[in-house]
């Protein structure tokens, strides 16, 4: 069976891959939403224990945004979109105006709030929708939940499937790039975890199933 | 609650540390996940388990690691405090997490796992006869946890819920 520690250099490349065609149609609405040109970069998909994961987003302690969706149909499994605060800060108020939301101060802006969880549904969605042309099968996100609080405690929930078999879980770090010149790029943590079993399934219908 | 960083002992996700007088037990994050704190309240010695499943029964694998489980974990807990010599009539318990960080309306018993970690935890106390002096559990906020193995009081700090001493 495909196990999530030994994916070979060729499974991660195809993740990689279906990453970037996700993040290409992600762009495409975010930049809609946004009227202005968008870039997303999908700059690495890595396999990581649970405390390299906590530290990827700062930290168990660190308070984060994250979007949280369950994966249904042919290869279930259940997806992050992580933002830090600075950057759900600067997301909200690009997209919506809202100056004054702070994600620990003032987070009950239900705009603001509604902002976040639609960027993480299209992110999510675009993600999803290239993986499932990929295989040829049928993938449904449920309805995403937003939450803010400590990553350890947010994280540790989309662990309890994989943590029974596993202590790894995949990563795709995507790069959400608006082309202005006034700070750094929305650097956006895209977790993907798919249930144990999912793997070879994926793989089989992907072609890269080793055995 | 000040603290110097080197009185500081941290427990990890699944993971499981003891400490004596004047040291600090330290776990982050805790959502579904329930820190349990057992402690002689003599030799001022405890051990802080943080264990993320209830069950270790429902484990697809053969080599498991025993301090996910509570089933696995608080045992080794309760055993170790007593080879370093602790009485079990000393021995008083403190608990925080098990919350449920979504409110999904599914059936899906995986995302009411905060809950069943509560259960198994309490479980065990009480079939050890140990009492739970003080809990924050269940709700909808992560926890960061930290005893005091000198004060013996749990401080539990919260993102929007504030920090208070148990």
């Amino acid at each position: 069976m495909a196990s999530i520690e030994t994916l070979t250099p060729l499974q991660l490349d195809v993740m990689k891959e279906i990453g970037n065609i996700g993040s290409g149609n992600a762009a495409t609405a975010l930049s809609k939403m946004l009227n202005k040109k968008i870039d997303m970069h999908v700059p690495s998909v890595r396999v990581v224990d649970f405390e390299e994961m906590m530290n990827l987003v700062g930290g168990p302690e660190e308070v984060i945004t994250a979007v949280f969706l369950r994966i249904e149909g042919e290869a279930p499994g259940q997806m992050f979109f992580i933002l830090s605060p600075e950057e759900a800060e600067s997301f909200v108020k690009q997209l919506t105006g809202i100056d004054d939301f702070s994600v620990v101060n003032n987070p009950d802006n239900p705009m603001a709030l509604s902002a976040l969880q639609e960027i993480g549904n299209i992110l999510a969605g675009s993600y999803l929708s290239a993986l499932s042309d990929f295989i040829g099968g049928s993938l449904q996100p449920s309805i995403p939940l937003l939450t803010i609080d400590m990553a350890g405690a947010i994280l540790a929930e989309g662990l309890l499937e994989i943590s029974q078999v596993s202590d790894y879980a995949m990563v795709i770090d995507t790069l959400i790039d608006d082309h202005e010149d006034e700070g750094d790029p929305i650097k956006g943590h895209f977790f993907l975890l798919p249930d144990p079993d999912s793997f070879d399934h994926l793989f089989d219908k992907l072609g890269v199933n080793d055995e | 609650m000040k603290t110097l960083v080197d009185h500081i002992v941290k427990v990890g996700i699944a993971d499981l540390k003891f400490a004596e007088a004047p040291m600090h037990l330290r776990t982050s994050g805790l959502g579904s996940c329930v820190g349990v704190v057992i402690y002689d309240t003599r030799l001022k010695i405890a051990g802080m388990a943080h264990v993320m499943l209830p069950d270790s029964t429902s484990a697809k694998k053969d080599n498991i690691n025993v301090y996910k489980y509570a089933d696995t974990s608080l045992p080794v807990l309760l055993q170790t405090l007593l080879d370093k010599g602790a009485k079990r009539y000393q021995l008083k318990a403190k608990i925080a997490g098990g919350a449920q960080m979504f409110s999904f309306s599914s059936t899906n018993d995986m995302l009411r796992v905060g809950e069943r970690n509560v259960v198994a935890v309490k479980q065990f106390l009480e079939t050890e006869r140990i009492p739970i002096v003080a809990e924050d559990v269940r709700g909808k906020s992560g926890r960061t946890i930290e005893f005091s193995t000198e004060t013996l009081l749990l401080n539990v700090r919260t993102v929007n819920q504030g920090t208070q001493d148990l």
